[in-house]
């Protein structure tokens, strides 16, 4: 460490202003930042620091990801496993899963902060840490089958047109992860959607007998819902998907942190749930097809929503910022998310359209929320005057 | 009375890069996102709007003194609308699978506002032959944008460029996929979008202040 603190420090004065590698000072800032805290002090102006800064953010919902990722690696392994009748303990299986996402993590992380650092060092800004929880989401919400190109095209995609040009991090108007995940969806449908993309192994080597790889909310489009697994297998995630999506037991862990630690905002959590419950019911009560008959409830463990509704929807950057306009937020992607799945038979998932959507609404929300609250103290300010 | 005096010329150059009519002046963007899929209806296209704007200018701009102001908007519509029937019934005859796939945006080209634009800007001030250069100057700008969507479109999104297919099948062997993204309207917009970043960081003038 000490060893560390000192190749540091010897360098420091080639990366500052006037040093030879001074073009590259923001990179080395953000090194030493990343291995070590940094110790200046604002010198001027009065400030108030908070404890609690973008990287300790980021760092706690790296954590709220873990059991998702811990899940989805041991699952990538069980798909395997009840694909090709190959009989694996858990550390096998888990192992196995983990080896296979561990490309997608590095290539994500790779191209996505190489994008970053050479974008601050262009603007002359310093490397912030928005990348960090991006980078991990991406690999979460793809296929375990998607060639790395792909991966890496969509990181570059989404990390220059859903975040760079915007004025990079805390300016994107778009979940970045989710972008990248639509480019894919919409660019190489092939790769994305389908039965054989969620199994490793299953587009090359036939399956025991019966397996078909498909998801459940696949086979309630295809009204195969007799095949569906159980809710129960649902919610803990014992079902072909998304990596870090298929367990909801995982990712309520994650958001038992999120909200504990005040970084996601509950609002928006619950108020997703109540909107695709609210949609959930409303077909139910119509049920003129086997898709409406479904218990509404069972719209929140399957596919993405769960992990839309904690990780994607609260990201504090593109969800609305009025604790009022929080609730209509929220609520109107489940409502979509729910709407899409059902009526739209292109789409099997609808959660990410959802959010996407929401995200380019939310300024718009907060917009009527404060004219509304500027209206009700003006007729009171009135009210008085007259009285 | 010649195209080599440096005014007209500069009508000519203009459009292509200062003020050119798709990405400076945010002209005619509906027709650019949805006839560049390939490039041959691309350049087809291009070459069909700027005959018009070249045309319909020269008309105008020779009956400008005649045209009673209030009525000037459906008078140059007669004249574009003729200029793009004649378009319409020449690309028939000549290039029809063109004219299938070009379908209704022939029709459309009455409506881009590249055309209305100029003749209310230009042709309405300026003599004919003058006004005929700086519609063949806006023709071959907003053409110019075209093929360059067109040509990356085509190329990533069906691996061909003007129907030859020049991505090989080793590629395809090898795992390559082609861009499905590229097809769509979206990937038209990102890439005028693009075609506007890399502009303005060369041309350091065009960029607005906030």
């Amino acid at each position: 460490m000490k060893s560390l603190r000192k190749l540091i420090d010897n360098n420091k004065p080639h990366f500052q202003k006037g040093g030879k590698l001074a073009k590259f000072g923001s990179t080395f800032v953000a090194i030493e930042a990343f291995l070590f805290t940094p110790n200046h002090t604002s010198k001027t102006g009065v400030h108030i620091h908070d404890a609690i800064d973008l990287k300790r953010t980021m760092t706690v919902v790296i954590l709220a990801l873990v059991p998702a990722l811990l899940f989805g690696s041991w699952n990538i392994g069980y798909q395997n496993g009840l694909a090709f009748g190959i009989e694996r303990g858990i550390p096998e299986n888990f192992m196995f899963g983990f080896l296979k996402i561990l490309p997608l993590i590095i290539v994500s992380y790779g191209v996505g902060l190489g994008i970053e650092f050479i974008s601050a060092q262009i603007r002359g800004h310093e490397v912030n840490e928005g990348f960090l929880v991006t980078g991990i989401l991406i690999p979460l919400i793809l296929p375990v089958n998607i060639p790395l190109w792909m991966v890496a095209l969509a990181v570059a995609f989404a990390v220059i047109f859903g975040k760079e040009i915007f004025g990079g991090t805390g300016y994107n108007i778009m979940n970045v992860a989710l972008v990248a995940r639509a480019f894919l969806f919409f660019a190489y449908p092939s790769k994305m959607s389908g039965d054989a993309v969620w199994i490793y192994d299953l587009p090359t080597k036939v399956p025991v007998d019966g397996f078909s790889g498909a998801t459940p909310l696949a086979q309630l489009a295809q009204g195969a819902s007799s095949k569906m697994a159980s809710f129960y297998d649902m919610f803990m995630g014992f079902i072909p998907g998304s990596i870090g999506e298929t367990s909801t037991l995982a990712i309520l862990i994650g958001a038992a942190i999120l909200i504990f630690t005040g970084i996601a905002s509950w609002k928006i959590m619950l108020s997703t749930v109540f909107g695709a419950l609210a949609i959930g019911i409303l077909c139910n009560l119509l049920a003129v097809n086997e898709y409406m008959a479904l218990p509404p409830y069972y719209h929140l463990v399957m596919g993405g929503f769960a992990f839309g509704a904690v990780f994607m929807a609260t990201d504090p950057v593109t969800a609305a910022h009025t604790e009022k306009g929080k609730w209509i937020y929220g609520f109107m992607i489940g409502a979509f998310a729910v709407t899409i799945r059902v009526f739209n038979p292109a789409y099997p998932e609808g959660m990410m359209l959802a959010i996407l959507l929401m995200n380019i609404w939310s300024p718009l929300i907060d917009y009527f929320v404060i004219e509304s609250h500027i209206k009700r103290r003006l007729k009171r300010a009135k009210l008085k005057a007259n009285a | 009375m010649s195209i080599f005096t440096s005014k007209n010329f500069k009508l000519l150059s203009n459009p292509l890069n200062l003020e050119n009519p798709v990405t400076v002046q945010i002209l005619g963007i509906c027709s650019a996102l949805a006839v560049t899929t390939k490039l041959k209806p691309a350049i087809v296209m291009g070459l069909s709007v700027m005959v018009v704007t070249a045309f319909s200018n020269l008309v105008i701009s020779a009956m400008r003194n005649t045209i009673p102001p209030r009525i000037r908007i459906i008078v140059q519509l007669v004249v574009v609308a003729s200029m793009v029937i004649l378009v319409d019934q020449l690309l028939r005859a000549f290039v029809y699978d063109v004219s299938k796939q070009l379908s209704v945006y022939v029709g459309l080209i009455i409506t881009n506002c590249i055309i209305m634009g100029r003749l209310e800007a230009f042709a309405m001030g300026n003599k004919p032959w003058p006004s005929f250069i700086d519609g063949i100057g806006n023709g071959i700008g907003y053409a110019l944008i075209l093929i360059v969507v067109a040509f990356i479109r085509e190329l990533f999104g069906s691996g061909a460029i003007l129907g030859y297919q020049v991505v090989p099948q080793s590629f395809y062997d090898a795992g390559y996929i082609n861009n499905g993204m590229m097809i769509m309207p979206t990937m038209a917009l990102v890439l005028v979008g693009v075609i506007i970043w890399i502009q303005r960081s060369f041309n350091k003038e065009l960029i607005e202040k906030d």
